[in-house]
């Protein structure tokens, strides 16, 4: 028989998060950081809505790009929370979460050869995205002494001739690192210079503490033409489950995109779409509840850390905490390991999100304070056996 | 800080100190302060366990009356609501708008000693014009908490 498989999909790496998976789920009592999604269930209104949607037998298809009044409310919501101007014919496009919106974007964009600049650490999909679409993916690795910030100095070193779309991850998953307007518009200025396009993803937009909101950087002059906006319901609504997400940029780039998603997928989940219509209605409020037990949460988690010692960097964004554990002479991978193990307590190690990750691990304060509690005294049990 | 600390204390009075000061990024002295004044001006007035008393062996009656009264010259309800507030069976008292004025909760043994309690002391009140009892079946929700549920977390223990 021949080979039944693509060269290009099994020379891709399987997700690092696997394995840790595989033997966090061996264990029964373990307590999880590792969760990379909201603790808290939907809002009830939005679980009614879609229960309304069923009961009504609202089971078919939607339109391809997703139904006209939630591309309405996605576009109201974006103009009133980000200051951002789509029309939602044409240029918002409803996806199977934000996921899918960046596969469909890099495979509408990009041309074998081309290159993508995917700063890490950062989510798992990026890369193997890009060589999916048979596009070259060029990292930069994210300093901890610029905060996990992408700098205009890095972004120039990484730009070649081929160099086509800039990955823009932020507020970022695994570092919690967001970008503030001052160094968003340098780096918006760079990309308007080489003529390069930006894939915002903008799925924890919802999630900045410390007074300073999300900007998103195709609000900056210049930059709605050549930048798809990349968000979702999963986090800001605690809906990953529901599957929903989409993207705005501009109308030639979405089309082709809706293409891809036409043939590929045909529409989103029509119950998930009317219930995320009742999300952006009506649920502001359940937004700020959210955001504001986690920055409690958020804190607690940092004044824990620094008071046994780490170094860690404070986080502004997302729901994790990126401390540096490099002082222990191990890798992440086995500082994780022996933590759960030993002490029953899954984290992720930074590396999963990118080789830079080294030294770091990924803590998720997307849990109850009584398990963030016990996991911190755990870990200060384990670092003073180390120290 | 108040504001932050009463919401947190309201769903968990037993936080320790330590971990409200590190979730608000205060100090230890300035939050066990903070709560010391509240207590001092009454803003916090007790701290208080949600209990599902039909889990145990205990029987346990509670009402809800609507109170009727008239209102008395220069006093308003303030008057009446005390008399009726002394009982140490009457475990909450609300002023209402609407249909009657008082909203009385009642707790106690048995289903006779409560309606007693309403016939001989609540009803002979001079300024009392008619009651209405309504005895509770069963609680589902409390103090904003769901009684009866375990909440399972049912997340994949490790994602992206």
């Amino acid at each position: 028989m021949r080979n039944p498989l693509s060269d290009k999909v099994v020379g891709i790496q399987p997700s690092g998060i696997r394995k840790f998976f595989d033997i966090v789920s061996e264990m029964k009592d373990a307590i999880s950081l590792g969760v990379g999604e909201p603790d808290f269930d939907t809002p009830w209104s939005i679980r009614e809505e879609g229960i309304y949607s069923l009961e009504k037998g609202r089971t078919y298809y939607t339109s391809n790009a997703g139904l006209s009044e939630l591309r309405t409310e996605i576009c109201n919501y974006l103009n009133r929370r980000y200051g951002l101007n789509y029309n939602p014919d044409g240029e918002t496009l409803v996806t199977v979460g934000g996921s899918e919106a960046i596969d469909l974007a890099f495979r509408a964009m990009l041309n074998p050869g081309d290159e993508v600049i995917i700063p890490q650490p950062s989510y798992v999909s990026y890369l193997p995205c890009a060589v999916l679409a048979d596009a070259t993916p060029v990292m930069i690795n994210l300093k901890e002494e610029n905060e996990f910030r992408l700098t205009p100095e890095e972004l120039l070193a990484a730009i070649t001739p081929k160099t086509k779309i800039l990955v823009f991850p932020f507020p970022n998953n695994p570092t919690g690192a967001i970008m503030p307007k001052e160094e968003l518009e340098k780096i918006a200025q760079i990309c308007i210079d080489k003529d390069i396009f930006v894939v915002s993803d903008e799925i924890y937009s919802e999630l900045t503490y410390g007074g300073e909101r999300h900007c998103s950087i195709a609000s900056i002059p210049g930059m709605t033409d050549r930048t798809i906006v990349i968000n979702g319901f999963s986090k800001s609504h605690a809906m990953t489950g529901w599957r929903l997400g989409y993207a705005c940029g501009p109308a030639p780039i979405i089309k082709q995109m809706l293409k891809i998603h036409q043939f590929a997928i045909m529409c989103a989940p029509t119950n998930s779409q009317y219930a995320a219509v009742e999300a952006l209605r009506h649920c502001d409020e359940n937004i700020e509840h959210m955001r504001d037990e986690y920055d409690q949460r958020r804190r607690f988690m940092l004044t824990r850390l620094r008071g046994m010692g780490l170094k860690c960097f404070e986080p502004f964004g997302a729901f994790y905490i990126f401390p540096n554990i490099a002082e222990f002479g191990m890798t992440s991978d086995e500082f994780a390991m022996r933590f759960l193990k030993e002490y029953k307590v899954a984290v992720v190690p930074g590396t999963a999100f990118g080789e830079c990750g080294e030294g770091f691990l990924r803590m998720s304060y997307a849990s109850s304070l009584s398990n963030l509690k016990t996991a911190m005294e755990r870990l200060e049990e384990f670092i003073n056996t180390l120290r | 800080m108040r504001e932050t600390i009463l919401a947190i204390l309201e769903k968990n009075s037993k936080i320790d100190v330590a971990d409200l000061a590190a979730m608000l990024g205060e100090s230890e002295a300035a939050v066990a302060n903070e709560i010391a004044e509240m207590e001092k001006e009454h803003i916090i007035c007790g701290y208080h366990t949600l209990i599902n008393w039909d889990k145990t062996g205990e029987e346990k009656v509670s009402a809800l009356i609507e109170v009727k009264v008239t209102p008395q010259r220069g006093n308003g309800f303030d008057m009446i609501a005390e008399r009726i507030y002394n009982y140490s069976e009457v475990h909450a008292v609300y002023l209402m708008s609407g249909g009657f004025d008082l909203t009385v909760m009642i707790e106690g043994k048995t289903l006779k000693e409560v309606a007693f309690f309403v016939a001989n002391k609540l009803a002979t009140l001079d300024s009392v014009i008619s009651t209405s009892t309504h005895f509770v079946l069963k609680k589902y929700k409390d103090h904003g908490t769901i009684l009866n549920v375990t909440q399972n977390d049912e997340r994949m223990l490790v994602t992206p």
